[in-house]
């Protein structure tokens, strides 16, 4: 391979490939970084490979967890390219510098690759073109570039790209190739099904659990029972004595039992003899809750966001509404329980398992076998799920100490017992909400938060929109590991603002959506202070939803709340609508309005998007995990009840915003405004408010 | 260790196993079926759908001792080219985010249209009960209707 012609201004980089193919790379090179001296090569983080047989495949930078980035990222290449999306493979890159950052987290595949990766397609298209009209001695202008060939349009001479792709491979690359407008799109903004779809329905072996190499054993591990105990003394010798078992291995605090099979090795664990002592504090959920109330008792020593007078406003209002809300912890739980499979001998590694954050995963390996990361490689299954449990190496890195203390390839399998005990959890927290009412106006909102760890409430809406605002936070200090889960924030601070949002509405005897509109115009008109979204945009998701859910016309026996947000730059709106039968709430359907720039894929949009409702319905309804003495108390699917086909919505429609804009982010922002557009219907039906998660704790559900 | 043999997808085996190893992990780690997925171990989840008899079972609780003579079906033994029609209209719903849990939804679905060829909403709401935990069980309820409106041969 040499690279042969370097665009300093895209920073492409065209290669040849034996036998004649062609290699598209593209490297975001930051813009103070120098490029490497003319015939060095430098490290391209996106690849589009050419095979003379025409085989054209695409090495994904970004884990496919199940937003559907397999899918897309080949959409962006094959629109630029002009060949039918089928025919290109697409392989999810191991780690390698030279795909850049492979994290996949805060919705950022998309939005992060929408330009290169098209410009990596353009320039192929064009270098294709290239090579053509050089071959049959014609200018470019006269080819074009249709359906995986290169046409003369005047003879109708044709070669497709496998024919020429060696030869575009040595061609100039071009310096600045123009990108198709969006209004020429042919394939982004349609409906593309999963790349992986025949794969997954038949079962086939995609996953990290799935992974069978020779020589592996499979590990269960013995971990502290409770946050804030360690080990303190183990007896392996009954362990030993189970069918299948062939090594105990101590890393750590924790006990890893290596077995021919899982259940030997689960087998095995149960046979550990373990002293477990305290180490710390062992916490319980009452404790923090009573916490949180103290904390929420007293100012903020420094608000986050303090905007005109709120105390004076406070002082002057004809009525102040003050109330709590309550988010409860949560596991991530994706479907996938974690597992990683590690081979570490002769000071190098060699891993393979879900993460959603690659390089962190290998640096942290690095560090605790203390050998260098050149010496470890990291390959990318298919993921059964995300959520941001996988934003923590935890997994990896446990299973290649266990290899290297076993000495032998390992794949380290976690019940989901384990799961639900050793995450990083959603922090749990409450809110306190206040509003000054006067004269049938707002005049101020105060929000403070405490939550475990540091949560920190956003600076966003309403935010600029009410002339006396506060925003404040406090942290509790905790030894129970938290960490981002599927919209960080947003999923809890959405809740509390809407349904308080609501509950200023009703007190002002207005139409929830008229008075959102009105403060988004007073944002648009006189902001206050910094405006963290565009209210034009947010109006047209609340616009959209209000129309498709025919507001003004309410189906009879059937209640609706409604609820927006704005996260990861994209706006979302909702109307949740649910029938009362023999007095219990069952929810029929819900619309959603999104405004998430150009839809690269409509069907994989509408899918995360119904997702994410049905997610956060169900995490509303049902689920909680609390903890006593640092142990969680729900270990299981069944004590940690999630939501079931009888209690989704019928159907979710989903309508976007048209938009030429580059994508914003998708995966996430159709969570937080279902929970509060929930919480809205169900006082729209029973006259009650709902003001603390899961809902069942308070209702039953048909 | 205890000898067992039994039919799994057409196919006659023979494994040795605890009388207790659950099913589920005897596909998967000695069969190398790993199309039935683990998901919670205690028969709540649905990940592990197998067909026994043609019934839907939750392989993580079935001992490997309780199959007998009887016959089982994995996600791999549903059809030969993949193209079942349970499993052509999931792809045609675009059903998957991680996929993760599809293989037992599928398992389950067909056993519904097996019994209930046109299912109602509120006897698939009854039927289905696995997780998604992507939560795509407004495409799930689809493809079950789209593939009981082309019948075919389950």
């Amino acid at each position: 391979m040499s690279t042969t012609s370097v665009s300093r201004r895209n920073f492409l980089r065209v290669s040849m490939i034996t036998g004649g193919g062609m290699l598209v790379g593209f490297s975001t090179l930051a813009e103070d970084e120098k490029l490497p001296v003319d015939g060095t090569p430098f490290s391209p983080n996106a690849y589009i490979k050419i095979a003379p047989d025409g085989t054209i495949t695409l090495m994904s930078p970004n884990p496919e967890i199940g937003q559907g980035v397999k899918t897309s990222l080949v959409m962006l290449i094959a629109e630029e390219m002009n060949v039918d999306w089928q025919k290109i493979q697409v392989e999810i890159a191991p780690l390698d510098t030279k795909y850049g950052s492979q994290t996949t987290g805060g919705s950022g595949a998309i939005r992060s690759r929408y330009t290169p990766l098209r410009q990596a397609g353009a320039t192929a298209r064009v270098l294709l073109i290239a090579a053509a009209a050089d071959t049959w001695g014609v200018t470019a202008a006269d080819c074009y570039a249709d359906n995986g060939f290169v046409v003369h349009k005047t003879s109708g001479k044709k070669l497709s790209y496998g024919e020429l792709a060696g030869k575009a491979a040595s061609m100039p690359v071009p310096a600045n190739v123009p990108l198709k407008d969006a209004k020429d799109f042919k394939l982004i903004g349609t409906r593309v099904k999963d790349v992986d779809a025949k794969a997954i329905v038949t079962g086939k072996p995609l996953f990290g659990i799935d992974t069978r190499r020779g020589g592996m054993l499979f590990a269960v591990v013995a971990r502290p029972p409770a946050h804030g105990k360690k080990l303190q003394s183990f007896d392996d010798s009954a362990a030993l004595q189970v069918t299948g078992v062939k090594k105990v291995v101590q890393v750590k605090n924790s006990i890893a039992v290596l077995a021919t099979s899982t259940w030997a090795a689960m087998k095995g664990r149960k046979a550990l003899n373990i002293n477990w002592e305290d180490a710390s504090k062992l916490e319980s959920t009452a404790d923090h809750d009573k916490a949180f109330k103290d904390l929420l008792s007293k100012p903020a020593a420094t608000p986050n966001r303090n905007d005109g007078d709120v105390d004076a406003a406070m002082a002057a209002a004809s009525k102040v509404l003050d109330v709590y809300y309550e988010v409860p912890v949560l596991s991530h739980a994706q479907m996938e329980p974690l597992n990683f499979y590690a081979d570490v001998r002769d000071g190098k590694a060699e891993l393979y398992g879900p993460t959603q954050v690659p390089q962190s995963l290998v640096t942290a390996v690095a560090k605790e076998l203390n050998i260098p990361a050149a010496n470890i490689t990291l390959g990318l299954p298919r993921q059964g799920g995300g959520f941001g449990r996988k934003l923590r190496p935890d997994n990896g890195v446990e299973a290649a100490l266990i290899s290297q203390a076993a000495q032998c390839p390992v794949q380290v399998q976690w019940t989901r017992e384990d799961d639900m005990q050793n995450d990083f959890y959603r922090a749990s927290g409450m809110f306190r909400f206040k509003a000054a009412i006067k004269d049938g106006n707002l005049e101020a909102w105060q929000q403070s938060f405490a939550c475990l760890s540091n949560g920190r409430s956003p600076d966003t809406y309403p935010a600029g929109a009410v002339k006396n605002l506060r925003i404040e936070s406090h942290s509790l200090p905790t030894n129970i590991p938290t960490g981002p889960w599927r919209a960080p924030t947003h999923n809890v601070q959405a809740f509390a603002n809407e349904c308080f949002m609501d509950e200023v509405a009703t007190e002002l005897k207005t139409d929830p959506i008229s008075f959102r509109l009105s403060l988004l115009k007073k944002a648009k008109e006189q902001p206050v202070g910094r405006l963290a979204y565009e209210p034009d945009k947010f109006i047209s998701v609340i616009e959209l939803v209000a129309k498709i859910s025919n507001w003004n016309k309410p189906a009879p026996n059937t209640y609706r709340g409604f609820s927006t947000w704005f996260s990861f730059n994209s706006y979302v709106a909702q109307v949740v609508e649910l029938k009362m039968e023999k007095g219990k709430p069952k929810i029929t359907k819900v619309y959603c309005a999104v405004h998430c720039g150009k839809v690269v894929n409509l069907s994989g949009a509408e899918n995360q998007v119904q997702g994410a409702v049905v997610d956060g319905l169900g995490h509303a309804m049902f689920t909680k995990l609390t903890f006593k003495d640092g142990a969680a108390v729900q270990t299981n699917f069944g004590p940690y009840n999630f939501v079931k086909m009888r209690n989704t919505p019928l159907d979710v429609e989903v309508a976007f915003v048209p938009s030429e804009e580059n994508p914003t982010g998708l995966g996430e922002p159709g969570l937080p405004p279902i929970a509060p557009a929930l919480a809205n219907a169900l006082f729209a039906a029973t006259g009650k408010r709902f003001r603390r998660m899961p809902f069942s704790d308070d209702i039953q559900f048909a | 260790m205890p000898k067992y043999n039994f039919t799994v997808n057409n196919k006659s085996v023979s494994v040795e196993a605890d009388a207790d190893t659950p099913l589920l992990w005897v596909l998967r780690d000695q069969l190398n079926l790993v199309g039935t997925k683990y998901g919670c171990g205690v028969a709540q989840c649905g990940a592990c759908t197998i067909h026994y008899n043609g019934s839907p079972v939750r392989s993580c609780q079935f001992p490997v001792s309780a199959v007998g003579t009887g016959k089982v079906v994995t996600i791999e033994g549903l059809s030969e080219k993949g193209d079942h029609p349970v499993q052509q209209a999931w792809i045609d719903m675009d059903v998957a985010q991680c996929g993760y849990c599809q293989s037992g939804q599928i398992m389950a679905a067909v056993a519904l249209l097996k019994k209930t060829p046109k299912p109602t909403d509120e006897e698939i709401d009854s039927a289905i009960t696995n997780i998604c935990r992507c939560g795509t069980s407004v495409r799930i309820r689809k493809a079950i209707h789209l593939a009981a409106s082309k019948g075919g041969k389950l």
